[in-house]
């Protein structure tokens, strides 16, 4: 029973991280019908640009940039998290107006290439000295180790303890948060209304006075800022990072795809219903079946449900136009 | 379309073959002076395990610079070429490919990982130059062929030191071992089964048998299945970067169990990763700074003067490697491989930082083994295994 709800814990929060990236993924694929592959390694900058924040923050508090011994106040983690998820949003902005906006009438081959060699540029970017190098670093506890909750089960002779910690329970609400914002925005406001226009047509949407451009940077900013906030989240609770150009961090984004088609690509809740979805399975094979294969399970879950549901568990029937 | 598409295809194929024909014939010049000689040293510079290849690199240097402060080689002068390999086993080929055709060094060293070893070792091989590696521990390495060399021990005695101590050591004596293995890591996996195979033999028990794959982040699923089996010892023959963050997740899931690990934990980047979370963990390891011989204190301070830095085990091996090469560049007149290689074998109770170094047979190298155990985020001296 502990192992049970020990097992559920991470799930939760693992598969808020993956939601939050696989939103970046739908809503760009809902908007230009392309898939960005480049959004992975935003979620790379997220992490590394949190981490460089802390490192140049922590030393003005007084406090050792590696291993502080008391916990930061907790703004500090609020501040990081929010300047990264600006720096990030920024980022995203240029890539689209330097990268796709070009691309537009382009076909969509071309763009996914371009997508390809952004990814690439960016990992390599960020392995290079005056970024932020290529060794792994240890990224400095911003949040207290609180324990919220100690649940105690005991099955007959032993009692084993499940704790929930502080890390897991921010990484849930905060995901939960941003989610909820989004999900506000996109179907209860003026923009949300555009963006959703823009995904259904966008000559049409163009023609009913709708900035298309406009609405296409907006999206790539919200993306890439959900990004940055899922890098910071991620790097929270596994504090070794590895390197910008590790294939640990291109593994989490293809994951976070997954999540992305398996909800329905293109449908934002079906991304967070993906991203969930794939946590449990990861993460209940790997502890009942064996963890040799915790890859293994997400991908066959892919194909399974390509085979029986191709649009996703979400996704509207694909009608073909004639 | 198809057709154009297709033919576009084949002059790009063309144009890449020609390319690389004319690439290639362009690097046929280099060698080095005729009063030089060159060795190769390919290592990860860069990646999860940069200290490995930097600290390796560092006792290189300073082996070059003590043979040509005394002369070099019969008038020559050594000049070592080190290439990154970041890690990867392809840019471990390449650079390895790229010493041998295009530097054309006589020798080279490297790696630490035994996977990267494996990838360069058949590429020395395949063109006839001796490689020593300074501290990988598979035994297929030096299977590879009669051209490859190690100044190290090997996993089967590794993995029996490790589990030998956990059977034995006082304030030990496991009796339920767990292990957690990087599958996609031909040294861990080597070095899980001769400790699983010793620690049975000795009477142990291993409980749980979790795998993660190198980079892996969360291993919560694994470290859950190993708490409910409640083991003694918690054997990890993983590298420094994954031990770190298993350390530091096993203690928020309060799994209060020491781990043990190989050399592949030897690294100062452990300490700062993992922070109080290693404490009271043990490894094997080549050597142990605190050693008191004069031999190993004399390297050390030197060591410190040209890098200001403590050396770790890995460094040492790369010392010891290059003093070897030198040892039989020495004795042979010809920088042939073959005749390096034979000279190479000759190698008998060589006085290294890291022990006494014969060459076997096998063309691995038989000596003891330390066990360290973590305090304060540094290892500290428990006890020496003979072989």
């Amino acid at each position: 029973m502990a192992d049970l709800v020990q097992t559920l814990i991470t799930a939760l929060a693992i598969g808020s991280l993956y939601a939050l990236i696989a939103l970046g993924y739908t809503m760009v694929y809902g908007i230009l019908k392309f898939i960005n592959f480049a959004h992975s390694d935003i979620v790379v900058l997220g992490a590394w640009i949190s981490y460089t924040l802390s490192s140049k923050l922590l030393p003005r508090l007084g406090l050792d940039p590696h291993n502080p011994v008391t916990p930061p106040p907790i703004w500090v983690a609020a501040v990081v998290l929010i300047l990264s998820m600006i720096i990030c949003g920024l980022i995203g902005f240029v890539i689209e107006r330097l990268a796709y906006k070009p691309l537009r009438r382009a076909p969509r081959l071309n763009v996914l290439i371009t997508a390809i060699g952004v990814s690439l540029l960016l990992q390599n970017l960020g392995q290079l000295n005056f970024m932020f190098g290529a060794s792994p670093q240890k990224m400095p506890a911003l949040l207290p180790g609180w324990e919220i909750a100690t649940l105690t089960f005991s099955d007959g002779e032993s009692a084993r303890s499940v704790v929930i910690n502080l890390v897991d329970t921010v990484i849930f609400a905060t995901s939960a948060t941003l989610m909820l914002l989004l999900q506000y925005l996109v179907f209860r406001t003026k923009l949300g209304t555009a963006m959703r226009a823009v995904s259904f047509n966008p000559d049409n949407a163009a023609l009913l006075g709708i900035p298309v451009d406009r609405v296409v940077s907006f999206t790539f900013v919200l993306g890439s800022a959900l990004a940055a906030a899922a890098g910071f989240l991620y790097v929270m609770k596994y504090p070794g990072m590895n390197q910008p150009a590790h294939t640990i961090w291109v593994l989490l984004g293809l994951k976070a795809f997954v999540a992305a088609v398996i909800g329905g690509i293109g449908n934002v809740r079906g991304a967070v219903l993906g991203g969930f979805v794939i946590a449990f399975v990861e993460q209940f094979g790997a502890f009942y079946i064996s963890s040799n294969y915790r890859d293994v399970y997400v991908f066959a879950l892919l194909i399974v449900i390509l085979l029986v549901r191709p649009t996703g568990l979400l996704g509207s029937p694909l009608r073909e136009k004639v | 379309m198809a057709k154009s598409l297709n033919a576009r295809i084949h002059s790009m194929v063309w144009m890449a073959v020609i390319s690389a024909v004319v690439g290639l014939s362009g690097c046929q010049q280099n060698g080095g002076d005729a009063d030089e000689i060159l060795i190769g040293h390919f290592g990860s510079l860069t990646g999860s395990e940069a200290t490995f290849g930097k600290s390796t690199d560092n006792g290189i240097i300073l082996a070059v610079e003590e043979i040509n402060a005394t002369g070099g080689i019969r008038g020559k002068k050594v000049r070592l070429i080190t290439y990154d390999d970041k890690g990867e086993a392809r840019e471990a080929g390449t650079a390895v490919t790229r010493l041998i055709t295009k530097d054309q060094v006589v020798a080279v060293l490297g790696e630490v990982a035994s996977g990267l070893s494996l990838a360069g070792a058949p590429v020395c091989q395949e063109n006839g130059i001796p490689m020593i590696s300074p501290s990988s521990t598979n035994p297929k390495v030096t299977q590879v062929g009669d051209m490859i060399f190690r100044v190290c021990f090997i996993d089967p005695f590794q993995g029996s030191v490790c589990a030998k101590f956990a059977r034995e050591h006082e304030g030990l004596k496991a009796a339920k071992a767990a292990i957690l293995t990087d599958q996609a890591s031909p040294y861990s996996v080597g070095l899980q089964e001769e400790f699983e195979k010793a620690f049975v033999a000795l009477g142990g028990t291993v409980v749980s048998k979790q795998t993660y794959q190198g980079g892996d982040q969360d291993f919560s699923a694994q470290l859950t299945a190993i708490r409910g089996e409640a083991p003694d010892i918690l054997f990890v023959p993983g590298y420094y970067t994954d031990v770190g963050n298993i350390a530091l997740q096993a203690e928020k899931l309060q799994l209060k169990v020491p781990m043990l690990g190989g050399d592949g934990w030897d690294s100062s980047k452990l300490g700062e990763i993992a922070g109080k979370a290693i404490d009271g963990c043990f490894y094997s390891n080549h050597y142990s700074h605190e050693d008191p011989n004069p031999r190993v204190q004399e390297f050390i301070r030197k060591y410190n003067e040209k890098h200001s830095q403590t050396p770790d085990g890995l460094a040492a091996l790369g010392y010891d490697a290059a003093r070897i090469l030198f040892e039989a560049m020495k004795r042979t007149e010809s920088l042939k491989g073959a005749d390096l290689a034979a000279e190479l074998s000759k190698t008998k109770d060589f006085d290294g930082v890291t022990g006494k170094i014969s060459i076997n047979e096998e063309r691995n190298a038989v000596k003891p083994a330390v066990i360290l155990q973590m305090k304060d985020g540094k290892p500290s001296y428990v006890s020496t295994i003979q072989p």
